[in-house]
């Protein structure tokens, strides 16, 4: 495992992957930010398992575990390096953490996870989840999950994630005992739900919108990115062609034979380079498809504004509705259509003893009411605050994040571009020398 | 200036072939400078590479008072700048710089004279400038062919004729006609099929010139073929009458007729049994290299495609981001740079790969047909030794009649064998130069590519200083 200074990585790792140049930084910013948690502590998801066993149906099952590793900032620096705690979670255990923050944090984005099945894959990479190359990238994704949790101010106290990252066994049933999963469903009810606000907060809803746009152009981009990359594999590997008919042509020479041959080895290798080429852009897809995710839940932020918002508004609709047959009925006259109205009118009028009873209920309605209104008003007053506050977090990091994104898909294209003179430089010396 | 132009006209990639073909002119004057294409560039004559000005500037030439550079002057034939010593052949004659040649032309020459080992050559010739013309019966194109020669055969030391395809075509039957033991060069297709392609299009004229210029050439190169009397009619003659020809054919004397039919070989020789099989081989291989880059050809494209896509999607990312506003039109600006180098090599393999690909394709075929007609007189001196053989019982000297076979037998065998050695020396630099020239493009897309990419790193790293006052 790898030893890391206290102002490095703080991230163990699996070394024998070299984490991109744009991986290493986040991670650095992430412990710059400098959550008390990552302070103590180091958090890696360092394998990933194959496992069979039976389901909840009693079925025999194969699936994959991860195995989370943490390790305590101190003795790394001391120079000690003592066996990390680990345990092993499945990927439906950490949907089942994110579940939980989504509840219990809804103004914060909650960093998405890696994707359940492969998508926007081009025609090699199999969508299968046993594909070694999409555990790995999943491993990957589940431990940058872990990291931006662990570095989020407000997340990384949550004690259901500590105990997470620590406690083997009995997590689950600490995390259902919260008893948030009512209120995920309910969460997931508004969600859906359409509904008018009327007035509100502007930024939300252009954030929002933003929140829509962002999530259709990576969409398309990593839909694009896929069909090139399918059609740059083909331009590559059809070269490898060369390879084998310059090889059959040089028997047949004398002179040219040498020339030949060798030019031909460097068409194979050409042929053959691609397949790097292609999956460290793989990882550029990993990159914007984390920030695809994170467009979801920054819409589910503004929505949920939305919904205290239009909490707030029906509470003070109904107060104001309230109010006015108070006056109504004290004043006598009607000035709303209402079918008891009507009805009255129809039927006779109501003895003064049941309008009194009536005022009377109103009186603790309209009490509540504005209660009711004073509550909401500082719930939305609060969500507002803190969600935009996590929110301009967001912002920031996402700009820095894809910005880094991007610099490292130019390093990469510069590197493909220099590869690719290299081996036509060394096929132009040997048709010289023909 | 010397030095710039030095690079600048052996850069074959960025200058073009001179001549729209769809610029309807039958005047011969090729100083339309006007049209704003780039056309015919300056001639250097028998130059001095380093004498050469850059091809694009010979437009502002006219009254320019420097001297020794050639220059172009539609309508007037005469050279201008008196006096310009280096305005002459290297024995003395003067030239007159009036005909231009293409910049690719003065490639080849110059590759041609380093393919010589020392051999001087007096004899240069080049296609170029290609022109249609409509007369009510057809339209066609003509092609001005270029002679320098210091041989005494000709009358004079520059010719500057013009000739359409079927002037070529006629050519190549004469040559084979008068000299049927030589390897006669092979000509691009007579017949292209109408409504597949295009006859008028920029891109088939010039793959077509470039076909026709290398055929004289090798003509002209070779030892034999050069002197030829057709040849020299071809490249001369004002108006070039097929008769005149004929009347050529005939004063040669004993017409040699070569063509024999009807009788069968036994086998062939070792080592022309040999060279047929090499060529079999040789086809086959070359048709597979044709697919595999014709398969490149078409990845290419639909890669191509998928980029002109992709590109686009980073600037309307970009209409909605701030900080990342830039950025991201910058990464959409370099793929729009890698898509246009890569539409060049694209293009480049299609028009200077390809053709040159499927040419040899027919000069193997050519060679094929000569292996045969050397069959067919080793078959008939043969037949003929046998019968004569076969009535032996007198001493009778061997007929003349069979004696005659045998050295057209003995003379095929050496021309062909002369031949085969000077064809193979040309495939191997034919083809060093064709495969040096695809890595070359491909090196060329690469470097552009690298450029762009490398231009914006600098610019992604360079965070906006100042936030706006906005946020």
């Amino acid at each position: 495992m790898a030893d890391s200074g206290s102002e490095e990585i703080a991230v163990i790792g699996n070394t024998d992957l070299t984490p991109s140049e744009s991986e290493n930084n986040l991670k650095n910013t992430m412990v710059e930010k400098g959550t008390s948690l990552l302070k103590k502590m180091e958090i890696s998801v360092a394998e990933a398992e194959k496992r069979t066993g039976k389901n909840a149906v009693n079925m025999q099952e194969t699936y994959t575990v991860y195995l989370i590793e943490t390790r305590p900032v101190d003795a790394a620096s001391e120079g000690t390096n003592p066996v990390p705690d680990s345990l092993w979670r499945r990927y439906s255990e950490f949907e089942l953490l994110r579940n939980y923050l989504l509840v219990a944090y809804p103004f914060v984005v909650v960093p998405p996870l890696p994707e359940k099945r492969a998508e926007f894959v081009w025609h090699k990479l199999t969508a299968d989840n046993m594909d070694p190359d999409f555990v790995e990238r999943r491993r990957v994704g589940l431990e940058n999950f872990l990291l931006r949790v662990a570095s989020h101010p407000v997340l990384s106290t949550d004690k259901i994630f500590y105990s997470f990252l620590t406690e083997e066994n009995g997590w689950k049933e600490t995390v259902f005992e919260t008893g948030f999963q009512a209120k995920a469903d309910s969460r997931l009810k508004a969600l859906n739900a359409t509904f008018r606000v009327k007035n509100p907060d502007k930024r939300f809803a252009e954030m929002k919108h933003y929140g829509d746009e962002l999530q259709s152009v990576i969409s398309q981009l990593l839909r694009v990115r896929a069909r090139a990359a399918d059609r740059l594999y083909g331009v590559y590997k059809v070269h490898g062609n060369y390879g084998r008919v310059f090889s059959e042509w040089s028997a047949i020479e004398k002179e040219m034979g040498d020339g030949l041959q060798s030019a031909g080895h460097h068409m194979d290798a050409y042929a053959a380079s691609v397949d790097d080429i292609l999956e460290e852009e793989e990882h550029y897809a990993d990159q914007l498809k984390e920030y695809l995710f994170y467009a979801d839940a920054v819409r589910a932020v503004c929505r949920k504004h939305e919904l205290t918002q239009f909490e707030l508004e029906m509470a003070a609709q109904d107060l104001i509705s309230k109010k006015q047959q108070r006056e109504e009925l004290a004043t006598g006259t009607v000035r709303t259509f209402s079918l008891k109205g009507m009805t009255s009118k129809l039927f006779g009028q109501e003895t003064p003893e049941q309008r009194e009873a009536k005022l009377k209920m109103l009186e603790t309605q309209i009490e509540e009411g504005e209660e009711l209104v004073k509550e909401r008003k500082t719930e939305c007053n609060e969500y507002v605050k803190s969600a935009w506050v996590d929110i301009e977090r967001f912002k920031e990091q996402k700009d820095h994040d894809l910005r880094e994104a991007l610099i490292s898909y130019a390093i990469m294209q510069i590197s493909m571009c220099k590869k690719g003179i290299q081996v036509w430089n060394n096929a132009k010396e040997c048709f010289s020398k023909m | 200036r010397g030095g710039g132009q030095l690079t600048d006209v052996c850069c074959l990639s960025e200058i073009k072939t001179p001549a729209r073909s769809s610029e309807i002119s039958s005047s011969s004057s090729s100083g339309a400078m006007s049209a704003g294409t780039p056309r015919s560039l300056a001639s250097s004559g028998q130059k001095n590479i380093q004498d050469i000005r850059h091809p694009l500037c010979a437009a502002e030439e006219s009254a320019s008072s420097r001297s020794a550079d050639a220059l172009i002057h539609p309508g007037s034939g005469a050279a201008t700048g008196g006096g310009e010593k280096d305005l002459s052949l290297p024995n003395g004659t003067p030239v007159d710089t009036s005909s231009p040649a293409s910049s690719s032309s003065l490639l080849n020459r110059l590759q041609l004279d380093d393919d010589l080992d020392g051999e001087t050559r007096d004899l240069f010739v080049t296609v170029d400038d290609p022109k249609k013309h409509v007369s009510t019966m057809e339209t066609y194109i003509t092609y001005r062919v270029c002679t320098k020669t210091t041989r005494t055969e000709f009358d004079l030391p520059e010719y500057s004729v013009r000739r359409r395809y079927q002037d070529f075509d006629w050519l190549r039957n004469k040559l084979e006609e008068s000299q049927p033991t030589h390897l006669i060069p092979p000509l691009p297709e007579k017949f292209v099929m109408k409504g597949v392609v295009d006859r008028f299009s920029e891109e088939f004229v010039d793959t077509r010139r470039k076909a026709l210029d290398k055929f004289l050439k090798r003509v002209a190169d070779h030892p034999v073929l050069s002197f030829n009397d057709h040849f020299n009619a071809f490249l001369s003659a004002k108006d070039l009458n097929k008769r005149q020809g004929l009347a050529l054919l005939t004063k040669m004397g004993e017409s040699v007729k070569y063509v024999t039919g009807g009788y069968k070989l036994r086998g062939r020789p070792i080592e022309f049994a040999a060279m047929g099989d090499y060529l079999d081989m040789f086809t086959q291989k070359l048709g597979t290299i044709d697919r595999i880059a014709q398969r490149i050809i078409k990845e290419q494209t639909e890669f191509l495609m998928e980029l002109r896509e992709y590109g686009p999607v980073y600037s309307s990312w970009s209409s909605f981001e701030e900080e990342l506003h830039d950025p991201l039109e910058g990464v959409s600006g370099c793929v729009s740079n890698c898509s246009s180098a890569l539409d060049e090599l694209t293009e480049d393999m299609s028009e200077e790969f390809l053709p040159v690909l499927r040419e040899y394709v027919l000069y193997i075929e050519s060679m094929k047909n000569v292996l045969k007609k050397r069959d067919q007189v080793q078959a008939e001196y043969e037949t003929k030794l046998e019968a004569v053989v076969f009535r032996e019982d007198k001493k009778t000297p061997v007929p003349t009649d069979v004696e005659k076979c045998q050295d057209r037998v003995e003379c095929f065998n050496a021309d062909l064998k002369a031949d085969w050695d000077r064809w193979q020396n040309n495939k191997r630099q034919d083809f060093r130069q064709l495969l040096t020239g695809m890595a070359d493009k491909n090196i060329q897309y690469y470097e552009k590519c690298l450029a762009a990419w490398e231009s914006l790193i600098p610019s992604l790293q360079d965070k906006q200083e100042a936030r706006g006052e906005t946020n």
